[in-house]
């Protein structure tokens, strides 16, 4: 660290005219885009230009500005052929065109999908909890199982259900605590939770 | 390399002694970027290692992987790297019509990048083959590509013809998606 600082000290009285030399290179702050992460310059290139341009205005008024004013738009067309261009158009629109299908498709999919809340007997007066589905909305098992343990100070761990999915369980009896965490903290449906309590196994008793 | 969501299995801490290693490799490899390497990776900071699949270690700080390597192949930038310190790079310029090829995730083909809109180093600053490269496009401020070239830019000028630079990492793919989450 002195070294560098007192390079850049000498330097920098010096170095005024030589700006490729690097010898005070400061970082470039860089703007991604919210939407699609990219730098903005590359939106165009993506399946979600509309929805990356409004989030620009709304939040760079001015990138915007320089990106899509019209005389840019009309110089980033001047060194492609008509042909190439019309190809390349033709192209995205397709791209874009599978891309909001694809988000379509997903909403459904996630108004459809339900998480469900289990709760199993372990001994006569003891239970545990099984929450699965939430891969469904985003959520990662590891991280929420984390959560549910601090929040509810109990074991929480995530575990292979039978069917080889992952589901968390959570010790004690803690389903409607659950149920209200994933509500306000989570963001999730009330309608997309179920809460279910596995019956007692009949006959399984009395193997043991 | 990234073209899939990269799945890691766990990191682990780099040694201080490897981490001494890896950044002496970084500055033999890219020496421009010598003079800010305290920024990029500070002397005291730990370094993380995150495995991917197929031999591809990823040198993370903080969550964020700074670099990656193949192997014992050269270690290349991710790509936000570059962007903070785009002149510490070597750099090649490809033509627009080849952007959207790029970000497919495409391997780098001579033409785009001798097209009017490209731009080459000249010949005396000639880059060997198997540089490390940030790619740049026709009328875009920050790179959109690392590769690394399959021939050297005279090569690229004489033959025009072929697979100039191997795609490793670009904007939008597992690697970059891995980081902005």
């Amino acid at each position: 660290m002195e070294a560098e600082s007192s390079a850049s000290g000498a330097a920098g009285a010096a170095a005024a005219s030589a700006p490729g030399e690097g010898s005070t290179v400061v970082p470039l702050e860089v703007v991604y885009c919210g939407v699609c992460s990219l730098p903005p310059e590359y939106c165009e290139f993506g399946a979600t230009v509309k929805k990356c341009t409004d989030w620009l205005a709304g939040n760079h008024p001015s990138l915007h500005q320089k990106l899509y004013s019209s005389e840019a738009l009309e110089s980033k067309m001047g060194t492609m052929t008509l042909e190439a261009q019309q190809k390349a158009e033709k192209d995205l629109a397709k791209k874009q065109q599978k891309e909001e299908l694809r988000q379509e498709r997903e909403a459904a999919k996630k108004k459809s999908s339900v998480i469900t809340i289990k709760r199993v007997e372990r001994t006569k007066r003891k239970y545990v909890t099984v929450v699965s589905g939430i891969e469904a909305f985003e959520l990662v098992y590891k991280t929420v199982a984390k959560e549910f343990g601090k929040k509810f100070a109990c074991g929480s761990s995530v575990t292979k259900s039978a069917a080889g999915t992952e589901e968390i369980t959570v010790q004690g009896d803690l389903s409607d605590e659950i149920l209200e965490e994933l509500v306000e903290k989570y963001g999730i449906e009330e309608d997309n939770i179920r809460q279910v309590e596995e019956s007692k196994k009949k006959g399984g008793s009395g193997a043991g | 390399m990234f073209k899939k969501p990269v799945s890691s299995s766990g990191k682990t801490k780099i040694k201080s002694s490897v981490q001494r290693n890896i950044r002496q490799k970084i500055c033999e490899q890219f020496p421009l970027l010598e003079s800010v390497i305290d920024d990029v990776l500070p002397k005291k900071a730990q370094l993380d290692l995150i495995k991917a699949p197929e031999k591809v270690s990823l040198y993370a700080l903080d969550n964020q992987v700074l670099f990656f390597q193949h192997h014992n192949d050269a270690i290349m930038p991710h790509l936000r790297i570059v962007h903070k310190y785009p002149q510490c790079f070597p750099t090649v310029q490809v033509d627009r019509g080849a952007i959207r090829f790029i970000l497919g995730g495409a391997q780098l083909m001579c033409p785009g990048l001798t097209s009017p809109g490209a731009k080459l180093p000249p010949p005396e600053g000639n880059l060997p083959e198997g540089t490390v490269v940030a790619i740049n496009a026709e009328g875009k401020e920050h790179a959109c590509m690392i590769g690394v070239l399959k021939m050297s830019t005279e090569d690229i000028k004489k033959l025009n013809k072929g697979n100039g630079v191997e795609n490793c990492h670009y904007l939008g793919d597992g690697l970059w998606q891995m980081d902005s989450e």
